[in-house]
């Protein structure tokens, strides 16, 4: 592998992106998950929901702050490092990314003011319209940039006019069929990774036998919404299988470690797959379903990458691994939750040590999903950036030297790892704290935060 | 080649949202700047409090400019990225401190530590930046092919840092107008005497950034800029001066707004200096805002945005604003 500006470019994008998806994955959920729970205390006037909801409110607030920033950096690089491809495709990224920050950003930054500071300066009601308006925003957010995403991996709805990419169907690139697939399935994604932490959170008091009353609010809706999305979300990935089938065969066979045609194909349980020999290594397969499990027929006719000239080739390894974890904490999440339900029917689940323990580290699981879910569908994607138009080597900023990118990816690399290490530390520290009451605001500090007072519990405490 | 209607459009938007972005965040960035020049921890905790409701709505109309450049100007979009890829670089790491810190600070065992210093730095660091990049702007890039074609260090000139020092300057004055409104007390005295030092230190840094315009760093592109100087340019410039030396002397006036508001102008006058004179290019003297407008069909979707959302995000951007407006009361009175 040699370094010049593409492959570090890649890279550091691969990096930023990874990190920031981090963030809007969990604050997506968080922010729907606020938003019900200040509704319920609305409606029902319980004060466990106050507590709960100023709890999240406060991991929510570290959340969202990480993912505004490292979103900027995102916002950035199509211009820093790809500015061949926002030269020739911003006719078509470039709308999505403006409506996304006409009517998503501006709504979330807007009302998270208020939301994080503005509990004592405005009615109930508005606070809880403010709520809603921030869980507005990330759900456009998510809308608009799976759109553009979408247009990447299958670009529809233009023609090519002098060498330029024109826009002619603008209802198709927003509200094609398969943005209809992937939009969902990311929403999904996110809120099962909220559903999965705040279930890990109650398991975890539980377990320490501290905060009851509101770890078991946590368990139950946790565990409870879960169960009710992890179907949806996999019949939502299922049909995510067969669009990447029908429009992107190399992807497909990427996935399924396919090197030859076959019909009907096998299904490629687990291997090491090997793209030297062009064949896979210590493969467990059982022959003959492979066409079943993609099309629901028994003898479809399976490309394998033999079909495809190889410098169309995706790397194999990362898409063909990254589906196969993904799917699996799609099933643990399933085995969880499912249990979960059960035992609560039976009202044993705060008495089984053993399951709380596995909901406890189950907490990445969400995580794990949406990360290698993004790897699956964007390496598998290569070598096009835009598939079929744009070659990623072709899309790089001409002027940048390998010198540029390598400090650039240096320095993201350091002031990620350090901030991003500060603020997983601050938020177990707050997990770790656990809900504490309402919180009242001093008197006469403008704009106080609650973290400010999250952050010194102690001393408010004394001087209220 | 004549710009379409729609290419005026928006044009105007984005002009509109780059005016909102250098008030708006403007304000909070000389906060931070100002907030590094102090060691107090109640000064430092007003300062913070009194932009925290609002700075991440003032940051988010930077990612408005930049998408919306991406969307009706896309080879704007890439030139100026790819032309100031390290600065951009280092704007992007100093708002990833700034935005941070408001959060972090308050988490370690005591408030501040390392995220007030990454404030301060990160927000001197942002100014400066977008200072030296319109000086950098002014000098003249070298586009080839609709792409940049000079190094990651072109930009970097006496100009354009003179403009970058003058922006870090321009902005701590407003912030400082800003304190002024927002936090009685000590805290008004003491952003009122920096109003007065940070004016005057801006007309020195503004003249001797005219005066290595003309000597040291005069460049291709400086020339053609001073070639189009005309009448309207003398009046707008007048008008920005008189805004600047106003903001000194208003601050011996008792009505709290009126340096804030006279240094707004001044950044209002400056910008219509600066955007009348280059006009109609976008990049000087090399893309003009037809040549780079996108196509009418990305245009025409676009005008949604402008017609429905944007007024929408005016309406209830000012009303959080209002909402807000109402602390000072509240802490003056018990106070605070
Ligand atoms: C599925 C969701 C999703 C995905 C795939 C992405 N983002 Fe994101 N982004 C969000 C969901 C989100 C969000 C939920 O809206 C965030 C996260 C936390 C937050 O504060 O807003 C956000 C923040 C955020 C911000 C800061 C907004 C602000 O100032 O408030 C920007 C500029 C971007 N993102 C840009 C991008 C770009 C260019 C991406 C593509 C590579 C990207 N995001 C992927
Ligand atoms: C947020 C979740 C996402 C993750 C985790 C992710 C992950 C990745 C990874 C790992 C790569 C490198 C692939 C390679 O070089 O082999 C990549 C490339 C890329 N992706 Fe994504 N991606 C995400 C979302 C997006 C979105 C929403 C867009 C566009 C709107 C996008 C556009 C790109 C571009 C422009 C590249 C660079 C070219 C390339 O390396 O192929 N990505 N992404
Ligand atoms: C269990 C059954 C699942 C199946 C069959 C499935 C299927 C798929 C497929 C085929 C893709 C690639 C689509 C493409 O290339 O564009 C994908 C992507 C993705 N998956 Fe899944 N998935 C499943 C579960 C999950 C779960 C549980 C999560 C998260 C909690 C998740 C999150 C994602 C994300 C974030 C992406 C990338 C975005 C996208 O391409 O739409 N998936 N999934």
């Amino acid at each position: 592998m040699e370094f010049d500006p593409v492959i570090l470019s890649r890279l550091q994008f691969a990096f930023v992106v990874s990190f920031h998806i981090i963030f809007p994955a969990f604050t997506i959920g968080l922010a729907a998950w606020l938003s019900t729970i200040e509704g319920m205390r609305f409606f029902t006037g319980k004060p466990v929901y106050r507590r709960v909801f100023d709890f999240w409110l406060r991991i929510f607030a570290v959340s969202f702050a990480m993912g505004v920033v490292t979103g900027i950096v995102m916002a950035f690089q199509f211009g820093t490092n790809w500015s061949v491809l926002a030269e020739k495709t911003g006719s078509i990224q470039g709308p999505l990314l403006g409506y996304e920050s006409f009517t998503a950003f501006m709504l979330e930054a807007t009302f998270f003011g208020v939301m994080l500071v503005g509990r004592q300066r405005v009615s109930p009601g508005f606070y809880l319209f403010a709520c809603c308006m921030v869980t507005l925003g990330t759900m456009f957010s998510s809308f608009w940039i799976l759109a553009n995403n979408t247009w990447m991996q299958v670009p529809v709805g233009y023609e090519i006019v002098d060498g330029r990419i024109i826009p002619t169907d603008w209802k198709e690139i927003v509200l094609g069929s398969i943005m209809m697939i992937r939009w969902p399935h990311m929403l999904l994604g996110a809120f099962l990774t909220t559903a999965m932490c705040v279930a890990a959170t109650g398991a975890w008091y539980v377990l320490r036998n501290v905060h009851r009353e509101e770890a078991r609010v946590m368990l139950h809706w946790g565990l409870g919404l879960a169960a009710v999305l992890i179907p949806v979300q996999m019949f939502f990935g299922h049909l995510a299988g067969l669009y990447v089938y029908e429009h992107q065969p190399e992807k497909f066979a990427a996935i399924e470690a396919r090197w030859e045609d076959e019909t009907p194909g096998s299904e490629v349980w687990i291997a090491w797959p090997d793209r030297e020999q062009k064949r896979n290594l210590f493969a467990i397969q059982t022959p003959g379903i492979g066409s079943l499990i993609a099309t629901g027929s028994w003898d479809a006719p399976m490309k394998g990458l033999e079909s495809f000239p190889e410098e169309d080739w995706p790397p194999v390894v990362i898409p063909f691994f990254g589906f196969r974890i993904m799917v699996g904490m799609g099933l643990l999440m399933l085995g969880i939750s499912w249990l979960g339900n059960l035992l609560r029917l039976r009202g044993r689940l705060e008495s089984n040590r053993l399951f709380l323990w596995g909901t406890f580290l189950a907490f990445p699981s969400g995580f794990i999903a949406v990360l290698t879910g993004w790897y699956t569908a964007e390496v598998g994607r290569q070598p096009w950036v835009v598939y079929g138009l744009l070659r990623t080597s072709d899309a790089v900023t001409p002027s940048l030297t390998t010198g540029d990118v390598v400090i650039s990816l240096i320095l993201y690399i350091l002031v990620y790892f350090i901030f991003v290490s500060f603020g997983i530390w601050y938020i177990y520290k707050l997990l770790r704290a656990g809900p504490m009451g309402p919180v009242q605001p001093v008197d006469g500090a403008p704009g106080a935060r609650p973290l400010a007072f999250a952050g010194d519990a102690d001393r408010r405490q004394g001087r209220d | 080649m004549e710009a379409s209607t729609l290419a005026l459009v928006w044009a105007g938007v984005i002009a509109f949202s780059i005016l909102a972005y250098v008030i708006l965040d403007g304000f909070d960035l000389g906060v931070g700047i100002l907030f590094g020049t102090t060691r107090d921890k109640e000064m430092r905790h007003r300062m913070i409090g009194s932009i925290a409701p609002v700075w991440d709505g003032n940051e988010t109309w930077l990612v408005v400019v930049g998408a919306s450049l991406f969307a009706a100007f896309p080879a704007v979009y890439a030139v100026f990225l790819g032309a100031f890829y390290l600065p951009v670089l280092l704007m992007l790491i100093g708002l990833i401190f700034r935005g941070i810190a408001f959060e972090f600070r308050e988490q370690g065992d005591e408030p501040g530590g390392l995220w007030d210093v990454g404030f301060f730095l990160g927000s001197v660091v942002v100014a400066f930046v977008q200072g030296a990049a319109v000086g950098a702007l002014m000098r003249g890039l070298p586009v080839t092919d609709g792409q940049f074609s000079g190094t990651s260090l072109t930009w970097l000139h006496p100009f354009p840092v003179l403009t970058g020092v003058g922006l870090v300057i321009g902005y701590a004055l407003l912030g400082a107008g800003w304190l002024r409104i927002k936090c009685p007390g000590a805290l008004r005295i003491w952003a009122t005497e920096r109003i007065r030092w940070l004016g005057i230190a801006l007309f020195v840094v503004l003249g001797a950034a005219t005066v290595a315009a003309m000597t040291v760093d005069f460049s291709d592109g400086l020339r053609d800029t001073a070639a189009r100087f005309n009448a309207l340019h003398a009046v707008l410039l007048l008008i920005a001066v008189g805004a600047l030396a106003g903001a000194i002397y208003s601050t011996r006036a008792l009505r709290t707004w009126l340096p804030f508001a006279l240094t707004a102008l001044l950044f209002l006058a400056a910008f219509a200096t600066l955007g009348t004179m280059m006009w109609p290019y976008m990049i000087p003297y090399q893309l003009t805002v037809a040549e780079a407008a996108a196509p009418e069909a990305s245009l025409k979707f676009l005008v949604w945005a402008g017609v429905i959302a944007l007024p929408l995000i005016l309406a209830y951007t000012i009303a959080v604003y209002w909402i807000f407006a109402r602390d000072t009361e509240t802490s003056y009175h018990s106070g605070d």
